[in-house]
C-alpha cells in the first residue's frame, strides 16, 4: 500500500512541476481518441438506422411492383409462392405533381389503408397515419420540401392536409425514392434542352393517401401501378426469391430485394462516413506527429529522472510503475473524455442523415469503440513508459543522471549557409539543423493539415454545384456540408495544438542555446524570432507540399476509393491556393509567437 | 607586458543584488564598489555563493541589479533596455564560462566566428578572424573539431578565443578552470597571462588562489560585499607555472 502511495505521489508532483507539458500531452492524446471515436461510432452508425427502421417498419424483404392493371393478377399470384410468409398490398400507386408553399415537385402516390399493415407500415414520426383527405409524407422529402404537419398540399388539382409524416424500409430516401410507378422516374440533373416524356417523373419524392384518394385522383391522372410487399421465410435468400420467380411473369414484375434497398438508404451516410475516415486518418497522423514530439521529448528528459529515482534506491519496477503511472493517467482521462467528447459529437453528424435513411437511431458507443479507444490510449502510455525504463534499467545510476537532453544534430550545409543571413534567419536554421526529425514531424503536420483543408476546398465548391446537379438533394449537401464542417474544425484544432507544442518542445529544447546567443549578443527579439522562424520555415515548405502533391495525391486516393469522378469537380484556382499556402504560414508564425516571445525572454543567467 | 591605464573602463557602484522579500530577503550582492581600469586584470575571489558569479552577470549586463549603477567606459548601462544591453554584450563585453558554454555541434571555428556573426562582420571577415584568434591559441590543428572531440583545456581556449572575437573592451571569467584539471589549468593560466600582456581588460571571478595570483588586483568577497582589497605586486612574470606551484 506505502508502495502504490509512494508511486501516485511521485507521478503528481512530476505532473504539478510540468503542467504545460502534462496538459499539451493530454491534449494531443485527447484529440486522438476523439477522432478515433468519432470514426468508429459512425461506422456503426452507418447502416444501423436502416436496419432499425426495417425492424420498426416490418419492412418487406422484397418489394414487387407492376405497371398496368392487367399485370394485377401476376402480381397477386406472387404474394402466395413458395417462401413467402406475410404480405401486404398490392396498393395502388399514381404519378403527380405535389404543391406545397409555391414548390412544387413530383411525386409518387401509394395508397394504403388506414389500418396497420403486416409488411412495411410506416412509421410515423410526426402527426397521424392516412386518413381521408389527410396525406403523409416521406419524412426526408419532406425536410427537403420544408413542409409541416398542418400544411395544405395540392395534389392532381384536391387539395389534402398533411397530417403526418413517416418513414419506410421499403423505398430508400428521397431523392434516391425507388420508381414504381408506370410513367417511370429520372433522378439528378436533367440538360433544360432535354425534353423528357410527361409522364416521366423527375426526383420524385413519396406520399401516402387511402386507397379511396389515390383511385379518385387516379382517374384525371396517369394509370394505377401496383406494389406488393412480402416477407420471406429467408430474407437472406430475397435475391435467390426474385431469381426464381422471375420466369412465372416474363419480366413484367419489377422487384427489389431489402439488400438493393439498404445500399441505396445508407448510400449518404457512407459517403459522409468515408470523408470521416478520411478525414480521422488525417487527423490520427496529426495526433501521431504530436505525440511523437512530446512523448519523445518527455523521454529524453525523464532518462535523468530514472537515473535519480535509482540513485535514491528505487528499483526499476519502481521506476517503470512511477512513469507508468503518470502517463496512465493522462492516458484513461483522454481517453473517457474522447470517448465522451466523440460520443457525443457523433449524433450531430448522424442525426439529420438518419433521417434521410429513414430512422431516428442514433449513434452510440458500443463496447469494441470503448475497448479500441481505450487500448490505443493506454498503447502510448505504455510505449511511452517502456523506453525511458528500459534505457534506464540498461544504463547506470551515475550515466543516466549525467544524461543531458539528446545531443543535437549538426546538419555542416545549413550551418554553412546561415552564416550569411541576418541574426534572427541565422540562428533560426541552427535552431532547426538541430533537431531535423522534428523539423520533418513540423513539416508533414502542415502538409497533412493543407492537404485536408485543399480536399475541404474542393469538396466544399463541388456541394455548392449539387442542388444543380441532382446528385444531391439541398437536405443532403447540408449533412455533407455539416460533415465537413465537423472534419475542418477538428482538423485546423489538432494542427494548432501540433504547431504550439512542437514550438514549445522547441523552446524547451533550445533554451540553453538560446541563453547563449544572448550572453554572446543576441537581442530577445532576435532569439524570439529566431524560435518562431525555425517553426514557420518548415510550415512554408509543408504548406507548398500539403497542395502539391498532398492535396492532389489526397484528392486523387478519395475519388479512388469512392469511385468519384474527378472530371465533375473544380479543382481551385492558382489565387485560392497561394491564399491557403500564406494563411497557413501566418497562422503558424501566430500560434508560435507566444512560446516563442516567452522562449526569447526567459532569463539567460537561470539558464547558464 | 601592457600597463593598465588609471582611466576606469568598467565601473561599479553602490552595487546590489536581491532576492526575495522580507524574512526570506538575499542580498547577493550588496553594495559593490569596483573600478576597473583599461588593461588591467582584477581577480574576485571568494567561497561558494559569496556573490561572485552574480557580480559578473551584473557588470556584463546578463542580470539586472537591484541598485546602484554599472558604468562602462563612462556611460551608465544598467538601466539601458534589453536590445541595448545585447548589442553591448557584442560590442564591447564578453564572457568566458566555467561550463565553456560552446554549442555541440559546431566546430571551434563556427564556435569562435558566431560572436562576429552575430556582430555583423561578413562571413569571411568572421571566419578569418577566427582562424586567426585559433592559430594564436594554439589550435589551429584543431579548427575543425567538434567540442567533444576537445579536450577541457582546449575547450576553454575555444571559449576564450570566443570572447576576444569582437575586441571587447572587458572580458569577464567566470571560474575558468572551475571545470579543469591542473595540466589544463596551467593552461588556460598561460592564456590569461598572454591576454593581460596584450593589455585586454579582464575580471576573473574564483575561488582558485593560483589563478587570483596572476591578477593586478584582487578583491575578497564574502556575504555580497568586497570585504579586502590586494594589490599584487608585479602582477604576472610570465612564468606562471613557477609561480602559482604547478610547473617544475
Amino acid at each position: 500500500m506505502g508502495r502504490i502511495l509512494l508511486v501516485i505521489r511521485l507521478a503528481l508532483r512530476d505532473f504539478r512541476r510540468r503542467r504545460t507539458e502534462a496538459a499539451l500531452l493530454l491534449i494531443a492524446i485527447l484529440a486522438a481518441t476523439t477522432t478515433l471515436t468519432l470514426g468508429l461510432v459512425l461506422r456503426d452508425a452507418a447502416s444501423d438506422p436502416y436496419e432499425s427502421t426495417r425492424a420498426a417498419t416490418s419492412g418487406p424483404d422484397v418489394v414487387a411492383s407492376v405497371g398496368r392493371s392487367t399485370d394485377l393478377a401476376a402480381l397477386e399470384k406472387l404474394a402466395s409462392a413458395a417462401g413467402v410468409t406475410e404480405h401486404s398490398g398490392p396498393y395502388p400507386v399514381i404519378g403527380g405533381k405535389l404543391e406545397v408553399s409555391g414548390r412544387t415537385s413530383d411525386v409518387q402516390v401509394e395508397g394504403r389503408d388506414a389500418t396497420v399493415a403486416v409488411v412495411d407500415q410506416p412509421e410515423v414520426t410526426q402527426g397521424s397515419w392516412v386518413s381521408d383527405g389527410g396525406a403523409v409524407l416521406e419524412a426526408a422529402f419532406a425536410n427537403s420540401l420544408g413542409a409541416s404537419v398542418g400544411d395544405p398540399v395540392t395534389l392532381g388539382g384536391r387539395s389534402f392536409e398533411v397530417v403526418g409524416l413517416a418513414v419506410t424500409a421499403a423505398m430508400p430516401p428521397y431523392p434516391g425514392a425507388s420508381c414504381i410507378v408506370a410513367g417511370g422516374c429520372v433522378n439528378g440533373a436533367i440538360p433544360e434542352d432535354q425534353n423528357l416524356p410527361q409522364a416521366l417523373l423527375h426526383n420524385p419524392g413519396l406520399v401516402w393517401l387511402t386507397q379511396a384518394d389515390v383511385r379518385s385522383l387516379a382517374a384525371a391522372q396517369a394509370p394505377i401501378s401496383y406494389v406488393l410487399n412480402l416477407k420471406l421465410a429467408d430474407p437472406e435468400g430475397a435475391q435467390a426469391f426474385v431469381d426464381a420467380t422471375a420466369g412465372g411473369h416474363s419480366g413484367a414484375i419489377r422487384m427489389q430485394t431489402w439488400q438493393s434497398i439498404l445500399a441505396a438508404a445508407t448510400e449518404l451516410a457512407r459517403d459522409s462516413q468515408i470523408l470521416l475516415l478520411i478525414g480521422a486518418w488525417l487527423l490520427g497522423l496529426l495526433a501521431v506527429a504530436s505525440l511523437s514530439v512530446l512523448v519523445g521529448g518527455r523521454m529524453a528528459d525523464q532518462t535523468r529522472r530514472v537515473g535519480l529515482l535509482k540513485a535514491v534506491g528505487g528499483t526499476p519496477g519502481l521506476v517503470a510503475a512511477v512513469l507508468l503511472a503518470e502517463y496512465l493517467l493522462v492516458a484513461l482521462v483522454a481517453a473517457a473524455a474522447g470517448l465522451v467528447i466523440g460520443a457525443l459529437a457523433a449524433p450531430l453528424l448522424t442525426e439529420s442523415s438518419a433521417g434521410l435513411v429513414g430512422s431516428a437511431g442514433t449513434a452510440s458507443l458500443t463496447v469494441s469503440t470503448v475497448g479500441v479507444v481505450t487500448a490505443v490510449a493506454l498503447g502510448v502510455a505504455v510505449v511511452a513508459t517502456a523506453v525511458p525504463a528500459v534505457r534506464g534499467a540498461r544504463t547506470s545510476t551515475v550515466s543516466a543522471l549525467a544524461d543531458a537532453a539528446r545531443p543535437p544534430r549538426r546538419t555542416g550545409w545549413l550551418i554553412a549557409l546561415s552564416t550569411r543571413l541576418p541574426v534572427p534567419l541565422l540562428l533560426a536554421l541552427r535552431v532547426a539543423a538541430r533537431r531535423p526529425r522534428r523539423v520533418v514531424l513540423g513539416m508533414a503536420s502542415i502538409a497533412v493539415t493543407v492537404s485536408g483543408i485543399y480536399v475541404l476546398m474542393v469538396l466544399n465548391t463541388f456541394l455548392g454545384n449539387q442542388p444543380g446537379t441532382g446528385a444531391y438533394s439541398d437536405a443532403q449537401v447540408t449533412v455533407l456540408r455539416h460533415v465537413l464542417g465537423v472534419w475542418t474544425v477538428i482538423l485546423l484544432l489538432l494542427a494548432a495544438v501540433n504547431a504550439i507544442v512542437i514550438t514549445w518542445a522547441t523552446v524547451l529544447d533550445n533554451r540553453h542555446a538560446s541563453a547563449l546567443a544572448r550572453a554572446l549578443g543576441a537581442t530577445p527579439r532576435e532569439v524570439s524570432v529566431a524560435l518562431a522562424t525555425a517553426q514557420v520555415l518548415p510550415a512554408l515548405v509543408g504548406a507548398v507540399l500539403g497542395v502539391f502533391p498532398g492535396g492532389f495525391l489526397l484528392f486523387a486516393a478519395i475519388n479512388g476509393i469512392t469511385g468519384g469522378d474527378s472530371d465533375k469537380t473544380t479543382l481551385p484556382v492558382p489565387w485560392q491556393l497561394i491564399t491557403l499556402m500564406l494563411v497557413t504560414v501566418l497562422a503558424v508564425a501566430g500560434l508560435t509567437a507566444v512560446p516563442a516571445h516567452l522562449g526569447g525572454r526567459r532569463p539567460v543567467t537561470d539558464v547558464l | 607586458m601592457s600597463e593598465a591605464t588609471d582611466t576606469p573602463v568598467l565601473r561599479a557602484r553602490a552595487l546590489r543584488k536581491e532576492y526575495g522579500k522580507g524574512e526570506g530577503l538575499v542580498r547577493a550582492v550588496d553594495g559593490v564598489d569596483l573600478d576597473v581600469s583599461a588593461g588591467e586584470t582584477v581577480a574576485i575571489m571568494g567561497p561558494s555563493g559569496c556573490g561572485k558569479s552574480t557580480l559578473l552577470h551584473l557588470l556584463g549586463g546578463l542580470d539586472r541589479p537591484s541598485g546602484g549603477e554599472v558604468l562602462l567606459n563612462g556611460r551608465r548601462v544598467d538601466n539601458l533596455s534589453e536590445k541595448a544591453l545585447s548589442r553591448m554584450r557584442r560590442a564591447d563585453i564578453s564572457y568566458v564560462f566555467q561550463s565553456f558554454h560552446l554549442m555541440e555541434e559546431l566546430t571551434a571555428v563556427e564556435n569562435v566566428e558566431l560572436s562576429a556573426l552575430m556582430a555583423g562582420h561578413s562571413p569571411r571577415a568572421a571566419r578569418r578572424r577566427a582562424e586567426e584568434l585559433l592559430d594564436q591559441l594554439g589550435l589551429a590543428g584543431r579548427s575543425r573539431f567538434l567540442p567533444s572531440a576537445l579536450s577541457g583545456g582546449q575547450r576553454q581556449r575555444v571559449a576564450v578565443a570566443r570572447a576576444l572575437s569582437n575586441q571587447p573592451l572587458v572580458v569577464l571569467a567566470d571560474e575558468p578552470t572551475g571545470n579543469l584539471d591542473s595540466a589544463a589549468t596551467l593552461d588556460v593560466l598561460q592564456l590569461f597571462n598572454e591576454l593581460h600582456e596584450y593589455g585586454q581588460t579582464l575580471v576573473i571571478v574564483t575561488h582558485d588562489a593560483r589563478i587570483a595570483a596572476t591578477a593586478d588586483r584582487m578583491f575578497s568577497m564574502r556575504d555580497g560585499t568586497f570585504v579586502d582589497e590586494t594589490r599584487l605586486t608585479g602582477g604576472t612574470t610570465g612564468k606562471l607555472g613557477a609561480l602559482v606551484g604547478l610547473g617544475d
